[in-house]
């Protein structure tokens, strides 16, 4: 695709674990592709462990990828990222209490971040796109909302500031690592309608982390879904959510909880381990241990992506191709 | 069903704050069946842990209970001593918190702080400790070998359920629980869940549980409680709850989480934030951000009315009587 603002080949990270002696490498991330077009939401889905926010930190800079290439607007990424390229990728987190400074008001580090990223603003200009800035995302009126401190705000309007923060360098990819799963249900809703919008009328697209499928369905264009480090399916949303083909795409809905189903028969549930930590794995498919479909190919050979639409992957040797 | 295992009734609780007390729990009325699930639901700053606490015994300053009574198996536990509530803290009633992560010591393996637990309130033996010990820890799944693990060495699933062994090692009655699942992603919340689910069909002990995410308890409570400033605004069973909320609040929180199959819509979630707790305004305390909100609702405060088994708080459903 040309049009794609970020693209990932074969990324990989391994961590080195164990003693001084040790050389047990975790397989973090292995040989993950993907691509993020101009304006999409892109979710990318999986438990804890299975390298979401690995992903997200190698793009953002934080970890060098084991090997592996990103290309973002064009350009491949290499060594130390420039002030340039962070600003069009900024990071949302997780934690709205531990990434605002607690003692400054709400006004400076965005003050701030317009300074270094958006040199051509005067004094004036700045504080103008500051307040621009805070009432795109909701926080209305702007000019209180800058005067304030971070305790005086909730969790919900906190990560709205994320949002307002990473929107400052005029970003054209916004990493979000689950933004709303500290946040209360009822103000969740809130904030991804504000990445709706931030797609819909900036055209800013966004890589979304998260655990929550039901959440990623709500904004998300397309869907990856990730286990133990490598991508086990992806599609549009809706092939993903209406027609899941791997099997562990398959647990990840049976197990999400939509109480406006009926109540499912959960006698029949198997139980349900966790993903595996990915020391020195050997080839196979590291859902297998898990899987109600393996066979004895699973175990040995690596099963490589079926295509099953122009959009629609797995990578499962239980999956015919179209 | 003999009468229920914990009562508790016009629950008033405050913080002390610089500008005066804040009604975090204000006349909360709650009864437990032995062996029931009663979920509470509600957002940040509801009072919903606040309740808890209070019912576990456990405010310290700025919070104290200020009114009403908690009756536990027919004591009233608010006239209890220190020395005396030892004797139904954990034999009784026991508490699984929020946090695993935090709640279990990073020093200790965990057969050491099973073994704690059972050597502050029981006089057992090391042999019955130690096999007591494996039960529980069997109970929820975990291989034996963990005994002499440190919590560092365990997944966060298996350090919530490692919890949760430790809070059935002396089968309570009762079973109190904080946001086991909020630090657990989907499937093992699933897990975890299914495990409380099947062990209290087994063991027959009630559990207390709060969320604010209702839709992790949809399909595994009795009955669910709506929490808002304070104050329970809807109570019946969880099934109805979900099907037919009537209080607007709960209206709105139904329709606060996307769904995964159901129609793709456009949600607002509820906008607005809760009323502050000191000085409350008169009227419904949800008025502010009601959309169905009407003149008599910012004047006089709805009562909590009781038709079968729903109990509402809200003019709507019961018109206030015209004087």
């Amino acid at each position: 695709m040309s049009d794609a603002v970020l693209h990932v080949h074969d990324l990989s990270r391994y961590f080195r674990v164990g003693g001084l002696r040790s050389h047990g490498q975790l397989h973090a991330l292995d040989d993950v592709s993907f691509e993020v077009a101009a304006g999409e939401i892109v979710a990318l889905v999986g438990e804890s462990g299975s390298g979401k926010s690995t992903i997200a930190r190698v793009l953002a800079g934080l970890y060098e990828p084991t090997h592996g290439t990103i290309t973002f607007e064009g350009e491949a990424l290499k060594g130390r990222m420039s002030r340039k390229v962070r600003g069009r990728m900024p990071m949302v987190f997780q934690d709205p209490f531990g990434s605002i400074n607690p003692v400054l008001r709400v006004g400076h580090s965005l003050l701030r971040s317009l300074k270094l990223h958006r040199p051509e603003l005067d004094r004036e200009g700045r504080q103008r796109e500051a307040v621009a800035l805070v009432e795109r995302v909701g926080l209305t009126p702007g000019e209180e909302a800058l005067r304030r401190y971070p305790h005086q705000l909730s969790g919900g309007q906190r990560q709205r500031l994320g949002f307002a923060q990473a929107l400052a360098s005029n970003p054209s990819l916004i990493l979000a690592d689950e933004p709303v799963s500290m946040l209360d249900v009822s103000i969740r809703i809130g904030l991804l309608n504000v990445m709706k919008t931030l797609r819909d009328h900036e055209g800013v697209s966004l890589l979304y982390i998260t655990h929550d499928l039901a959440s990623a369905r709500y904004v998300a264009n397309r869907m990856i879904v990730l286990y133990a480090g490598r991508i086990a399916e992806e599609g549009l949303t809706d092939e993903v959510i209406r027609n899941p083909q791997h099997p562990y795409t398959q647990l990840l809905m049976s197990t999400a909880p939509d109480p406006r189903l009926p109540l499912a028969d959960i006698e029949g549930e198997r139980d349900l381990g966790e993903p595996p930590k990915v020391i020195d794995p050997g080839p196979g498919c590291r859902f297998a241990p898990r899987c109600p479909l393996a066979m004895d190919v699973c175990r040995t050979t690596t099963p490589t992506m079926v295509t099953l639409s122009a959009t629609h992957r797995a990578a499962c040797f239980a999956v015919k191709a179209t | 069903m003999s009468g229920p295992i914990l009562q508790v009734r016009d629950l008033m609780v405050e913080y002390a704050t610089p500008t005066g007390p804040a009604q975090a729990v204000h006349g909360v009325n709650l009864d437990l069946a032995q062996g029931e699930f009663l979920a509470i639901v509600g957002e940040s700053g509801c009072g919903k842990s606040t309740l808890l606490f209070a019912i576990a015994q456990l405010l310290t300053y700025p919070a104290s209970v200020v009114g009403g009574s908690i009756t536990f198996n027919g004591v009233d536990l608010q006239s209890l001593k220190e020395e005396e509530l030892r004797q139904y803290r954990w034999r009784d009633i026991s508490v699984v918190m929020q946090s695993a992560m935090n709640a279990l010591n990073p020093t200790l393996s965990v057969g050491a702080q099973l073994a704690d637990a059972c050597r502050a309130h029981t006089d057992w033996d090391d042999k019955r400790v130690a096999q007591r010990s494996e039960e529980v820890l069997s109970m929820v799944s975990i291989d034996k070998v963990h005994l002499k693990s440190y919590p560092f060495q365990l997944s966060g699933g298996m350090r919530q359920r490692a919890m949760i062994a430790m809070a059935l090692l002396l089968e309570p009655k009762l079973v109190i629980m904080d946001e086991p699942t909020s630090a657990l992603d989907v499937v093992a919340q699933r897990s975890l869940m299914r495990q409380v689910e099947a062990l209290r069909k087994e063991l027959g002990f009630s559990v207390l549980f709060v969320t604010h995410d209702m839709s992790v308890v949809s399909h595994f409570s009795d009955r669910l409680a709506v929490m808002y400033a304070g104050e329970v605004v809807e109570l019946d069973t969880t099934r109805e709850v979900f099907d037919h909320p009537q209080h607007p609040y709960s209206q709105g929180l139904m329709d606060a989480f996307p769904s995964l199959l159901g129609d793709a819509r456009a949600l607002t979630g509820i906008p607005g934030t809760p009323p502050a707790l000191v000085n409350p305004p008169p009227g419904c305390l949800f008025a502010a951000r009601c959309t169905h909100v009407m003149d008599v609702c910012r004047e006089l405060r709805p009562e909590l009315i009781t038709k079968g088994t729903r109990a509402v708080r809200c003019h709507l459903v019961n018109p206030p009587e015209r004087s």
